[in-house]
């Protein structure tokens, strides 16, 4: 059996459980982890970290692993153990919380120095009335107008779909591209 | 829809140049800690701005610019109060009191005081409202927001900010490709002069910076308020090898059974 991987990532509460919800076979699987330090002397208190994980079964040969990373900065030091071998990820962006698109812009330039892979970026809850225009969010987020930056609404399995197909066209239209 | 936000998680800055670079028309207000600001821009360009309980009358302003004397400004105030400011600008013009290019010019000086008073607030709820334009009977200029937006951003002391802003200096830096900004027409201090010399991206932000003798917190300042006004964008360093992914991406190394892979997904994706 193969494994393909995406990376569902974003600021805290931006909808990357709900985006992998709404496409998983699976239940999404928040999986706790607990991280402690080296030296077991100076252990006080493991913590914990949740991480959203999800499933797409293509066909008898392969299947696709959605991960979500853990929205809090403190937990970055997973994103960079999630990124290794990812085809491709996606930044969820939560449209109505502007005091959020700093932190996802700065999540993206991470990701961006992990690996470089194709991206989306998805402006998520435009469903809402709060929700900003893209075109205003696209200049927020500094987004270059070559980046695909799409509306979506997380629980809504069509609109997750879109993204996760402009994501693979994405990669391969850089595979064709190698190519040439 | 819904530009709207507060100043605690959105600055001043940030707002004036997503105004700038999406060319809006509109006003911003912004509720400060005891005053409104109405800040109103045509197609990106500031054209008017007004604050508090402040008189933004011409008379007014040319008074508190020393450009009228007190008994000129009591005159106006006594038998031309009532007229709009594009006629009382013409009437000061023909009586040779003053020109076009004075009247703008304070007009100008007027609207980026007020801009920069801005800067100090630091917390506040602004919306923008794309229907609200600058009264009718008062004087807009056209102003280009690239040097307000290096100044607020040069009144920026945020170490943390900064370094979300630019997280890595091992990034290089170009010239952004928008149309009709000319690095001419930016007034740039000294010192981002020098860093705007070095920019290529054949250098990382980190070397501009040892070449310019400036620490991290200086060269992220000044790639801060370059970045800030459109001029320039991040990108990776010429030459400098693309992380090595330590597991790899496909389970397969023949490329077209990785094209093939990834056709597969597409068709599954389509059909969920």
């Amino acid at each position: 059996m193969q494994t393909v991987k995406m990376v569902v990532t974003g600021p805290f509460n931006a909808g990357k459980t709900e985006f992998i919800r709404s496409v998983s076979e699976i239940d999404v699987v928040s999986t706790e982890r607990k991280i402690s330090t080296a030296n077991e002397k100076m252990v006080k208190e493991a913590t914990t970290v949740a991480m959203d994980f999800g499933r797409i079964t293509v066909d008898d040969d392969l299947v696709l692993y959605l991960f979500g990373t853990p929205g809090q900065k403190r937990f970055d030091f997973m994103w960079e153990i999630l990124s290794e071998g990812m085809l491709g990820f996606i930044v969820m962006v939560d449209s109505t919380r502007p005091e959020t698109y700093r932190e996802a812009r700065s999540i993206l330039e991470t990701f961006r120095a992990y690996a470089p892979t194709p991206y989306v970026v998805a402006a998520n809850k435009q469903d809402l009335k709060d929700a900003w225009e893209i075109e205003d969010m696209r200049h927020a987020l500094r987004l270059d107008p070559k980046v695909k930056f799409l509306a979506c609404t997380a629980t809504d399995r069509d609109s997750v779909k879109t993204v996760l197909l402009e994501l693979l066209y994405s990669i391969l239209s850089e595979m064709e591209n190698g190519e040439k | 829809m819904a530009l709207r936000g507060n100043l605690r998680d959105f600055t001043i800055t940030q707002l004036l140049n997503l105004i700038n670079l999406a060319r809006k028309t509109g006003t911003l207000v912004v509720e400060g800690p005891s005053e409104t600001a109405k800040i109103s821009f045509r197609e990106g360009k500031l054209a008017y701005a007004q604050i508090g309980q402040e008189d933004s009358r011409l008379a007014s302003i040319l008074h508190k610019a020393n450009k009228l004397s007190v008994s000129q400004y009591k005159a106006i105030q006594q038998r031309a109060n009532h007229i709009p400011d594009k006629e009382l600008g013409l009437l000061l013009i023909n009586a040779g009191y003053l020109s076009q290019e004075d009247i703008l010019t304070n007009l100008q000086q007027y609207f980026t005081d007020i801009v920069q008073r801005l800067f100090t607030w630091v917390e506040g709820f602004f919306h923008f409202d794309n229907d609200l334009l600058p009264p009718e009977d008062r004087i807009s200029v056209r102003l280009d927001l690239e040097n307000l937006i290096i100044e607020g951003s040069r009144q920026l002391h945020e170490w943390e900010q900064l370094q979300d802003e630019i997280p890595s200096l091992d990034m290089a830096l170009k010239f952004s490709d928008r149309p009709g900004t000319n690095l001419r027409n930016v007034n740039l201090s000294v010192e981002e002069w020098r860093v705007v010399s070095f920019i290529s991206p054949r250098n990382s932000i980190k070397q501009i910076g040892a070449a310019t003798k400036m620490n991290d917190l200086e060269i992220r300042r000044i790639v801060y308020g370059l970045l800030q006004a459109g001029l320039v964008e991040i990108c990776r360093q010429d030459g400098a090898p693309p992380p090595v992914a330590k597991v790899r991406v496909f389970p397969t190394e023949d490329k077209e059974e990785q094209k093939s892979l990834v056709n597969r997904l597409i068709t599954r994706i389509r059909s969920l």
